[in-house]
């Protein structure tokens, strides 16, 4: 099968390809034929190339190059070895764990409550509201939880003070660790909710008649044969949020204003330059490091969702 | 097919001391909204029999086996197993064996596993549910396959072991919702023998749901034909063949054409001649009247003068269906094919009817 | 916004925009109250809506007390509100123009003549995801040639790249539900030519996917802070960030708007989605 076939099933007028006789045989006739065919196409690629492709490939060259230009492993050592960086790394990673564990479970749970709803509108409602609260983020989101959480005028810190519930008092701060994890949630979840509910939808109304006609209880249905099931998509999901949370910077960046040491914070500050000058390869390997650990999740995402699929469809 | 342990098993040593039990559908009725699903529903179902349910889609009769199954309550009415209510038992305590139409297996489950999963409900041990599964699963004939997931089983396969799933509780009543219809055609015929031979073997009573008749009626003992929630007729396949108690009967089941006839006291008049009204003539409705008649009640003989006019054949084989055009209506008639050269498109015949007495009912208009 | 470039792209585009199945009819007469389920909807109901209500007391608060709308009139004239809102505004229209009159033709293209491309183009359209806007600025700052590199037409520019995955979604679901073959043939066949052809036929027929496309274009430019941020242009989310203003009240304010101007535009083409398929189920 040659590479033009497809190309010359989708011709309407049969100009291009599929002609016979015309144009050339053989492999150069062919080569030839087929870049005509994707003429039209190399716009697009150009501009990925360019303005996406040439700007990675700078990254992941430029992460193993000294100041005098040479190939070398020091940046990736220094950022992985200890100091600053690895700290950064080490928070990041504890960071995206915890954003998409809790939110993970929780998430789950209320796609779960929303999966036994019977009432079709409601449904509808709820998941356009996951829809636009995952897109929720950044510097809004910063702003609106700072608005409402602040130390001294936020205004749910003002109700929950006179109850004698403050969470200031027992050494919480919106800016620190917890306090980005508890922002964080606000579009994880729903980002969770989004993205389960289908896996809850797959799950056929026959299993759990079957389950029960063979006596089973609720309960025993979710134990043998509902949570097993869902399990693949759930981790997989929970990867996707992985993702997510590590990858985040504007939320943080609002947030803390910069100050909570997570990677893609430091990325940031050596770029605005508030670092020692020199360490802009430093930049470099952290992007890229970076760049592998998302790679990695992702990777981890796709074998994930091949077992789901096999199963929910 | 043959068992490999020196006991047999229970399953097996059931014989005509049956192991069903009898069920009672008592006028249950239940309404969705405006529609009726069943509508004062009532039958009587023997044990070891197996039941058809046969009806066009809405006819109610998945709705009846899921109120058998508790998977729905009905507004009013019962249901009685073995001579006791079930109405308030919950599914999962009903003891009824049910096979889906498909897709029921457990995904994260080989086949032994599902089989299995009944009996590990129940508590039993492990090496012992495994091996009355493995048992099972030979009896529907996957003794090789009792380690596949059903994602790796085919359709016939996946429902063979849906089936082996629910005999594997030794059920008191066993439910088929229309097992067979995302089947192949091929597998289906086989499929149904299999299931037929396996039901009377263990005596289950049985209750088939299907809107295909000829499965209703080459496998059940009798058939019970559903429409709008009600019971049109019980009878064994044979005599809801010949004799079609309603006109919905009569025209769901088997072939049927229309003709218009006149009443004349106890008879009509059918393509000239007088034929007995079948059945009760009080049931026999005033106005304007038609007969159904089956295409083996007609014969059709050539005559150039005839009023009849050959307008199509279909060749079935051992018969040919000839349609013919007569006195307004389109008849259907089977003819010996040996004796049907001579009924070329376009012939002119006479066609008249054979039968005892036919089936009377109110003129509908002509489709 | 990191959601919503991570989960939204790689979830399976047919389940997320319809995540639950058209319901099946109900069978179940048995009408127990779920408490428990209950209660999670209830808990999870409050997380999201106490802190969106803080703020916007927050913002309309008067520092005597009790609530008023002045905020909104001080933010026009807060210093250098405008100037971020021009500058977002001609980001998002660059953008827009530049990515439609990338992918437009091109997606169409593909779909008519290079089915096999589709894959690539998937995998081309995730990378986004493996390369997070703070690790590709990194590159960017660097690559770019320097007459670029201090303008701010450069975010532009770069957020073609960011906006690609949404729109090349938003098309190729567009046009998976036409039957495009036909379509253009017939088209061809009455004379016709191919930007004829695109114009009068496929475009018209592709508007919901258009005006979605479009519009996720123009939130992610509105939203997008990190290059913004690290590149030191003040577009609209930098502003509220950075701004000082007298009454730290307007910046939470705009925020708030930008929030609900989110919900309604998305909220707008959930029901744009819904029409459309609507339409193209009757015909």
């Amino acid at each position: 099968m040659t590479v033009l076939s497809d190309y010359d099933i989708a011709t309407p007028d049969g100009d291009v390809a599929s002609r016979p006789g015309r144009g050339r045989t053989g492999g150069v006739g062919a080569l030839v034929r087929s870049l005509r065919t994707s003429a039209p196409v190399l716009p697009f690629l150009t501009y990925v190339i360019l303005v996406l492709g040439v700007p990675t490939a700078v990254i992941v060259l430029y992460a193993f190059r000294s100041n005098t230009g040479h190939f070398t492993w020091s940046n990736i050592h220094t950022i992985l070895a200890g100091g600053q960086y690895r700290a950064g790394f080490e928070t990041s990673l504890k960071l995206a764990v915890v954003t998409a564990v809790v939110p993970g479970v929780l998430g789950t749970l209320v796609a779960y409550a929303l999966s036994t709803s019977e009432h079709a509108l409601f449904k509808r409602i709820t998941s356009a509201t996951a829809g636009v609260l995952a897109q929720f983020g950044g510097v809004n989101l910063a702003f609106m939880f700072i608005a409402g959480f602040a130390a001294t005028n936020g205004i749910v810190t003002e109700w929950l003070r006179p109850l004698g519930l403050d969470p200031w008092n027992h050494g919480w701060s919106l800016y620190k660790f917890w306090g980005v994890a508890f922002v964080y949630v606000y579009f994880q979840l729903p980002l969770m909710v989004l993205i389960i509910t289908p896996a809850f939808a797959g799950l056929r109304p026959a299993w759990r008649e079957a389950a029960e006609n063979l006596g089973a209880s609720r309960w025993r249905y979710w134990r043998h044969v509902g949570m097993p099931v869902l399990t693949p998509a759930i981790l997989g999901s929970m990867f996707l949020l992985f993702g997510s949370g590590f990858s985040a910077y504007a939320t943080a960046e609002a947030l803390t204003a910069g100050t909570i040491a997570v990677t893609p914070i430091q990325i940031g500050a050596i770029l605005q330059g508030n670092v020692i000058a020199g360490e802009q390869n430093i930049a470099y390997a952290l992007a890229f490091a970076m760049i592998v650990i998302l790679l990695v999740t992702v990777i981890f995402y796709v074998l994930l969702r091949r077992r789901t699929t096999r199963w929910l469809r | 097919m043959a068992m490999a342990t020196d006991t047999p098993t229970t399953v097996e040593t059931r014989g005509a001391s049956s192991s069903g039990a009898p069920v009672v559908f008592d006028n249950l009725t239940r309404r969705f909204g405006a529609t009726t699903a069943l509508d004062r529903l009532s039958l009587d179902i023997a044990p070891g029999e197996l039941v058809a349910l046969l009806g066009p889609s809405g006819c109610g009769k998945t709705t009846a086996l899921r109120v058998l199954a508790g998977f729905d309550r009905p507004d009013l009415g019962r249901v009685l197993v073995d001579g006791n209510d079930v109405s308030h038992v919950p599914a999962q305590r009903r003891d009824m064996g049910m096979v889906f139409q498909s897709y029921s297996l457990f995904p994260n489950m080989n086949a032994r596993d599902n089989v299995a999963f009944g009996l590990q409900i129940r508590h039993q041990r492990t090496a012992q549910r495994r091996a009355k599964a493995a048992e099972l699963l030979e009896l529907v004939g996957l003794g090789e396959h009792v380690t596949k997931y059903p994602h790796q089983l085919s359709g016939g396969q996946q429902q063979r072991v849906a089936l082996a799933r629910a005999l594997a509780i030794e059920p008191r009543v066993l439910l088929l919702d229309e097992p067979l219809s995302a089947l192949d055609a091929k597998v289906r015929a086989e499929l149904r023998d299999q299931i037929r031979a396996l039901q009377q073997r263990l005596a289950i009573t049985t209750v088939f749901v299907t809107h295909d008749q000829e499965e209703a009626m080459s496998m059940a003992d009798r058939v019970c034909v559903m429409f709008q929630g009600r019971v049109e007729q019980v009878a064994t396949p044979s005599v809801l063949y010949s004799q079609p108690a309603t006109p919905f009967v009569g025209r769901f089941v088997g072939v049927s054409s229309r003709v218009a006839v006149t009443r004349r006291g106890d008879h009509v008049e059918v393509l000239g001649r007088d034929v007995p009204i079948r059945g009760d003539l009080a049931a026999v409705p005033a106005g304007e009247l038609e007969a159904l008649l089956r295409p083996e009640d007609l014969d059709v003989t050539v005559n150039p003068n005839g009023l009849g006019v050959v307008t199509h054949r279909s060749f079935l084989g051992a018969t040919t269906r000839v349609g013919v055009g007569i006195a307004g209506a389109n008849l259907r008639v089977d003819v010996r094919s040996a004796q049907a050269d001579d009924l070329e498109l376009g012939t002119r015949v006479d066609v008249s009817v054979n039968a005892r007495d036919v089936l009377v009912t109110t003129r509908q208009p002509s489709s | 916004m990191a959601s919503l470039e991570f989960g939204t792209l790689l979830a399976d585009p047919s389940t997320t925009d319809q995540p639950f199945a058209d319901d099946a009819p109900v069978t179940r007469r048995r009408r127990r109250v779920h408490w428990g389920r209950g209660a999670i909807l209830v808990v999870a109901a409050l997380y999201f809506v106490v802190p969106f209500y803080a703020a916007m007391a927050f913002s309309l608060q008067r520092p005597t007390g009790g609530f008023s709308l002045q905020p909104l009139s001080q933010i026009a004239s807060a210093p250098g509100f405008l100037s971020a809102l021009w500058l977002s505004t001609q980001l998002a229209v660059i953008t827009m123009i530049v990515v439609m009159l990338l992918m437009v033709p091109t997606v169409i293209y593909v779909h008519l003549r290079m089915p096999r491309f589709r894959r690539a183009m998937e995998v081309i359209t995730i990378l986004p995801i493996i390369i997070p806007p703070i690790a590709y600025s990194v590159g960017v700052l660097e690559s770019a040639p320097s007459w670029l590199r201090s303008s701010q037409y450069l975010l532009a520019i770069v957020y073609v790249i960011l906006a690609m995955p949404y729109v090349y979604r938003s098309l190729d679901s567009g046009l998976g539900a036409l039957d495009l073959k036909t379509l253009v043939e017939a088209s061809r066949s009455l004379g016709s030519g191919w930007i004829s052809t695109i114009w009068r036929v496929l475009v018209p027929n592709l508007r919901s996917a258009l005006m979605s496309a479009s519009v996720l274009t123009i939130a992610l430019v509105f939203g997008e802070f990190t290059i913004a941020n690290v590149d030191n242009w003040t577009t609209i989310p930098v502003w509220i960030y950075l701004a000082p203003t007298d009454n730290p009240r307007v910046n939470t304010l705009v925020a708030m708007i930008a929030l609900l101007a989110t919900c309604v535009v998305l909220t707008l083409i959930v029901s744009l989605d819904r029409s459309q398929s609507r339409d193209s189920r009757r015909s």
